[in-house]
């Protein structure tokens, strides 16, 4: 789930592959792992399991 | 001096040189009056006194401000609404006599402390929506006119003949001038009048002059907007920014203002007087050393300004193309930021007021005009920022170059770039589907991507041209459906269902049918669809943090009641959350940025002594709003009627926009009616576009029922007494009694009730129907 909206899970998935496969291209974001914090530094790395529950808060900005 | 940079001295901007007889244009001025008075000295923000002017009567005096008017309205924008309050009438119209055209600072506007200080919140009654219209501008006039000695000027009335208002802070004296010789267009008219009043024929001298002006454009169309110059001494231009929205410079120009010049004799960091300086010096250095570390990781908007939304809002089908039809284009990366990068002037920093480390207003210098009068000429261009480029998109306009064009000759016309390109964008999608034609437009092939037409119906509006379709369109967009119906060319509900407007007004740049919350934002405010009450896409579509309709609603009463403190206060939004600590992320809301909530707190409070805390700023913004509500329902507006929002923004009108996402709509319409996507498929699509038509026409009425009782409002959208005396106005009587008699007529005819279908598990906000009796 991403944003508690279903969304295909892909084995040796990193945030930074999701990020680019959902086109979350805005660079001011927050991304959570079943309520974790992750660092920006760790999103190459991070890989996400089937079942976990993703946010990529994007920050209002814009306007 | 650093390795690549250069004296500002030695900057050419390439510009065409203009030769004038200054003398002889000055020696034609008639002083009409003459007001000599006493400079208050600034203290704690305030200069504590208005400027009034009477054109008609050439009447000139001064009013103070008492510490009623701070306490009930702050400053900026809530002294604009006092002041117009006490001097219009519910019939006043745009070209009223009686209409004020005031020009506001707010407390922390001229400090130099904090980025983001120097804007001025400019009013009126605006020819397009008939109610008050905000609009807030950067530049350096309103801290001129507060070092002048005033918090606000106030123009009422009419000249006979073309003047000047000069405010001249160094001599202390105000003039009415007759003007008969100046220019009007902007670019010329903010350097003639610049040169003219300049104590001295030197770049600071000039510099400590500021220019407000509207061009031809203003004086034939519904769309001026007003122009406030800032000297800028490298490139020795009278440099502009707008207050775009809602027909201010049409006000102007209407009053026979060729220009208002404020002048100065100095300024200092400290100007504005803080009652702390060192502690307004300290939020402020945080915040400067944030931007200039993070932003180049972050909205990069020292490099490319505003318009780095560009892509970012095409890649969340979010850019407005073909007048909202499409979130997205195959072109629309000719037209992304690094495109107008490589346009920009690079190696000078940019402001629109001193101690703005944001810097994002920027400039294409020695731009060579294509068409018009000015063909041929090469100008400094400010911008473009991000809602014109938008507006490129909206006319399917793919180059940069002529989205500079439009965007120079919107300025020097003193027309609004996003009223105009998004009225414009509507034109177009009337010509494809024949309810206009080359006949009916005065000549104009007004299609999508014709960059040429676009500037001749410029051009030809700002000249007067006398055609009909001409003088219609140049007052927007609603006053084109209505002339479209009267002449019955085209279905009416296509013709209403398209063109984006909500109270008159045209709809800046983003696509919202995606986001109800957005949908709100624009059409459940007050002056009409801008974006600068609540921008809630990415909250609302993206990171869904605002399900249901009462998530939506507090979000519609939180960011609208937040935003309106900057204009209060006489600051810029964008380094609230255009920048961001790099600990945001950790905290509890990063969407509202919470040190940054802290540091206007701690700043607001070093700068007027006064000792408020996080929930009193918000109250300060919610008196100024729900004010402006009160107004525009005194006005016989104001009310949910009047928030209704054209089907474009909910949904797809036409099939074309259904297939366009067909995947989304009917994932979304199986769900909405409870069907196998299998069989949603297989159903014909003029049948889905009306299901889905119905369906989203009824959430915004639900999502209309929750926000006006979170924020204290009948189910008509009307501030009830009791909501305006928690809020401090006991003592305004006139209003009480009017908004008391107002709530008893809508009750009288069946006004204060839901107005959404609520069925299945959907619950009305409330089981009272006149719940507000109980609060």
């Amino acid at each position: 789930m991403i944003n508690s909206k279903e969304v295909i899970w892909k084995k040796d998935e990193t945030i930074s592959l999701l990020l680019k496969r959902m086109n979350f291209v805005f660079p001011m974001i927050v991304v959570k792992i079943n309520g974790r914090l992750i660092k920006k530094d760790k999103y190459s790395t991070q890989l996400i399991n089937d079942n976990d529950e993703i946010s990529v808060i994007h920050m209002i900005s814009g306007g | 001096m650093v390795k690549g940079q250069f004296s500002w001295k030695d900057y050419d901007a390439g510009n065409t040189k203009h030769e004038w007889d200054l003398q002889k244009i000055h020696a034609a001025h008639k002083v009409l009056t003459e007001f000599k008075y006493d400079k208050n000295k600034i203290e704690k923000g305030f200069a504590n006194k208005t400027l009034y002017i009477n054109l008609t009567t050439n009447e000139i005096k001064e009013k103070p401000v008492t510490d009623d008017m701070k306490k009930k309205f702050t400053g900026g924008r809530g002294f604009g609404l006092k002041l117009l309050w006490d001097s219009i009438q519910p019939d006043t119209r745009w070209n009223s006599e009686e209409n004020d055209l005031v020009i506001t600072t707010g407390p922390l506007c001229g400090s130099t402390q904090y980025p983001g200080s120097g804007k001025s919140l400019c009013l009126t009654v605006s020819p397009s929506t008939n109610i008050v219209c905000d609009s807030n501008v950067g530049g350096y006039f309103g801290p001129y006119l507060k070092f002048c000695g005033y918090d606000a000027l106030e123009i009422q009335g009419k000249a006979k003949e073309d003047v000047i208002i000069a405010i001249d802070g160094e001599a202390s004296v105000i003039r009415i001038e007759t003007a008969p010789l100046e220019e009007i267009n902007t670019h010329l008219v903010s350097e003639q009048l610049t040169y003219m009043y300049s104590s001295k024929d030197d770049e600071r001298s000039r510099q400590r002059v500021s220019v407000v002006s509207a061009g031809h454009g203003a004086e034939n169309s519904y769309w001026g907007c007003l122009n406030f110059s800032f000297w800028d001494i490298r490139r020795k231009v009278a440099r502009i920014k707008q207050a775009g929205r809602g027909g201010l410079g049409t006000v102007l120009r209407d009053k026979k203002i060729k220009g208002i010049v404020a002048r100065v004799d100095k300024f200092t960091g400290v100007e504005n007087a803080p009652e702390n300086p060192e502690a307004a010096a300290k939020v402020g250095t945080k915040i400067q050393k944030e931007i200039r570390d993070l932003d180049r990781y972050q909205c990069n908007m020292r490099q490319v300004g505003t318009a780095h939304l560009v892509e970012i809002m095409d890649a969340y089908d979010l850019l407005p193309c073909e007048n909202y039809r499409f979130g997205s284009f195959p072109k629309a990366p000719k037209i992304y930021s690094m495109k107008f990068f490589e346009n920009f002037t690079r190696v000078i920093p940019d402001g629109c007021w001193h101690g703005c480390t944001m810097a994002c207003a920027k400039t294409v210098d020695s731009f060579e005009v294509m068409t018009g009068p000015y063909k041929g000429h090469k100008v400094t261009v400010d911008g473009p920022e991000y809602e014109t480029v938008g507006c490129g998109a909206n006319m399917s306009l793919w180059d940069p170059k002529w989205i500079i064009e439009f965007n120079f000759y919107c300025d020097t016309y003193g027309i609004d770039t996003i009223s105009s390109g998004t009225a414009i964008a509507y034109y177009m999608e009337m010509f494809e589907y024949g309810i206009l034609n080359k006949e009916r437009c005065g000549g104009l092939e007004l299609a999508f991507g014709n960059f040429d037409a676009v500037m001749q119906f410029l051009h030809r509006m700002a000249d007067g041209d006398t055609n009909e379709f001409i003088k219609v369109a140049a007052k927007g967009i609603r006053r084109v459906k209505d002339w479209l119906k009267s002449k019955n060319w085209g279905d009416h509900q296509l013709i209403e269902d398209t063109g984006m407007e909500s109270k008159g007004l045209e709809y800046s740049e983003y696509v919202t049918k995606e986001s109800l919350a957005m949908q709100g934002g624009y059409g459940l405010t007050l002056k009409g669809p801008q974006h600068d009450e609540a921008w809630l896409i990415f909250m609302d579509m993206v990171n869904n943090q605002i399900p249901t309709f009462k998530d939506k609603a507090e979000a519609l009463h939180y960011f609208p009641m937040w935003r309106t403190w900057f204009g209060l206060n006489g600051l810029c939004k964008l380094p609230w959350n255009d920048v961001e600590p790099a600990n945001n992320a950790e905290t509890d809301e990063p969407s509202k940025v919470p040190e940054h909530l802290n540091n206007y707190v701690e700043y607001q409070n070093a700068v007027t002594g006064w000792n408020i805390n996080k929930e009193e700023l918000i109250l300060q913004s919610e008196r100024a709003y729900n004010w402006q509500r009160a107004l525009n329902v005194w006005m016989g507006r104001g009310q949910r009627r009047d928030d209704w929002i054209p089907y474009r923004s909910m949904g797809p009108v036409t099939e074309l926009e259904y297939v366009s996402r067909q995947e989304r709509y009917d994932k979304q319409l199986a769900e909405i009616i409870n069907k196998p996507l299998e069989e949603i498929e297989k159903m014909d699509v003029g049948k889905k576009v009306k299901l889905v038509y119905h369906h989203r026409q009824n959430q915004y009425q639900i999502l209309s029922d929750a926000v006006y009782m979170r924020r204290g409002w009948t189910q008509n959208g009307v501030p009830t007494p009791v909501k305006m005396k928690q809020l401090g106005f006991g003592d305004e009587q006139k209003m009480l009694d009017f908004l008391a008699k107002k709530i008893q007529e809508d009750e009288e005819n069946g006004l204060n009730d839901w107005g959404g279908v609520y069925s299945g598990s959907e619950e009305k906000p409330s089981k009272e129907r006149r719940y507000w009796e109980s609060w």
